[in-house]
């Protein structure tokens, strides 16, 4: 373990606050989605295009399909992120499950769903992140599943720690797991975030932030639901997907 | 959260549909769950008549883009979009990737760009997915920092003049970002620049 270089000169949490609370004034060209162009989260700065992107109104049958997953793509204990290795991770286990929808509220099955995670202490299996806080050899941190006919996905996992970051002075990311999903259309592919309900950390972070509508924001919240949590081995989280696209995502036949 | 009907539809949208998830960064640590063996071999085993296409991802600065994703989807050379599973194909065994069977087509492509901001696809040239159109393979563009993935489109420089009539709008210098430079043949370089000076046409689907 290495102790961190303190950050010197960097902004400070109030410095971020003020961009964060100047962003809120303007709002995203598109309400749902963050503006690629935010300053908060400095690392955008330099990756955002300063062109408009070109409307395409009517997609083209490309756009229109994407690539499909099966059986073949995923094994069968890869949605437990807790097995796989010679013990058993540190940390609070936790069982997390949702829905993938389209807008019209249809379950989307087949679906392959991709996480991955920092472990219980905050920490990610990847070299780059270099924050003095334990590896854990029995936890990598990534899984996969596909969605069944109703459209759901299921983990167990275990719940991630906060870590710092180095967008300021004291950048904390409030505890979270990254998503993958796909949808029938490549205009449907998502990225996003999943959080913890009831987090301290955010109102300070950009990357959530970024969402400045609170109503959207909320949407990457998942809920706690005693009900899945299972007897003297799990709490249970539910989190729904919604895949966005182009209208003709939704009525094209196929 | 569960979701509940959207009450205030962005513009356009019937009332009713619900909200989608926002979009949130992919981060700087997605590389030891997203990319996987072979994920840059779109073409099959042994296939004669392959093309490479490959590039850099820029910044504004002109610097490289070591942390950043790119995803390939396209027809197959006969214009057919049905693209087979498999892409990710999982050993029995030892859970293990172990990458396409190289039989069947999956028409999907993912690399991470590399320490230079490079990256590689091996493939095929689609073929038109519709009578008269102009093939292309559909790029999707992920990067820590990039708060929303982007979407472009690489078109092969034989197929230029169809390029411009399909963007009679487009002044030339942004139509060349979508077109591939041919290098030799069968390797074809396009770049990626996400800011800035020959910034690279990037679509919103409407
Ligand atoms: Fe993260």
């Amino acid at each position: 373990m290495r102790p961190p270089t303190p950050l010197t000169g960097e902004p400070t949490q109030r410095d971020i606050d003020a961009a964060m609370a100047e962003a809120d004034r303007r709002p995203p060209p598109d309400p749902d989605h963050p503006d690629r162009d935010y300053p908060p989260y400095r690392s955008s700065a330099l990756r955002h295009p300063k062109q408009a992107p070109l409307p395409v109104v009517d997609p083209e049958a490309v756009e229109l399909t994407g690539p499909v997953f099966g059986v073949t793509d995923v094994s069968a204990l890869d949605n437990d992120l807790t097995l796989g290795q010679t013990g058993e991770p540190a940390g609070q286990r936790i069982t997390i499950t949702g829905r993938v929808l389209d807008r019209t509220g249809r379950p989307l099955a087949g679906q392959l769903v991709e996480i991955w995670q920092a472990n219980a202490a905050g920490r990610y299996a990847h070299d780059l992140d270099q924050h003095p806080a334990p590896l854990d050899p029995n936890f990598t941190g990534s899984g996969r599943c596909l969605t069944d006919s109703d459209g759901e996905y299921n983990f167990t996992t275990i719940r991630p720690g906060a870590y710092p970051w180095r967008n300021h002075l004291n950048a904390w990311r409030p505890a979270h797991i990254h998503f993958s999903l796909f949808g029938t259309a490549f205009t449907q592919r998502m990225v996003t975030q999943m959080y913890f309900p009831g987090d301290p950390l955010f109102p300070y972070d950009p990357v959530l932030r970024s969402v400045t509508d609170q109503s959207a924001r909320d949407r990457l919240v998942a809920v706690y639901d005693h009900d899945l949590s299972l007897p003297e081995w799990t709490l249970g989280y539910r989190w729904d997907i919604v895949l966005g696209g182009p209208a003709r995502t939704l009525f094209e036949d196929r | 959260m569960t979701p509940q009907p959207d009450p205030h539809p962005p513009g356009g949208h019937a009332p009713g549909w619900l909200p989608p998830t926002p979009a949130q960064t992919v981060g700087p640590f997605f590389g030891y769950a997203l990319p996987f063996t072979g994920g840059g071999h779109i073409a099959g085993h042994g296939d004669p008549d392959t093309i490479t296409v490959h590039g850099r991802v820029f910044d504004g600065a002109s610097g490289p883009v070591p942390d950043a994703l790119v995803e390939i989807w396209q027809a197959d050379r006969d214009g057919c979009l049905a693209g087979a599973p498999g892409s990710l194909r999982h050993d029995q065994v030892t859970s293990e990737v172990v990458g396409r069977d190289g039989t069947a087509f999956t028409g999907f492509g993912r690399v991470p760009t590399d320490a230079d901001g490079h990256w590689a696809v091996r493939t095929v040239a689609p073929g038109p997915h519709r009578p008269g159109a102009t093939p292309y393979l559909a790029v999707a563009v992920f990067a820590r920092g990039l708060l929303r993935h982007l979407y472009t489109r690489v078109y092969l420089p034989e197929r230029a003049d169809h390029v411009r009539a399909d963007f009679p709008d487009l002044p030339a210098e942004r139509l060349d970002t979508l077109l591939a430079v041919r290098e030799r043949a069968g390797l074809y370089r396009f770049d990626i620049r996400l800011q800035g000076e020959r910034e690279t046409v990037f679509f919103d689907f409407c």
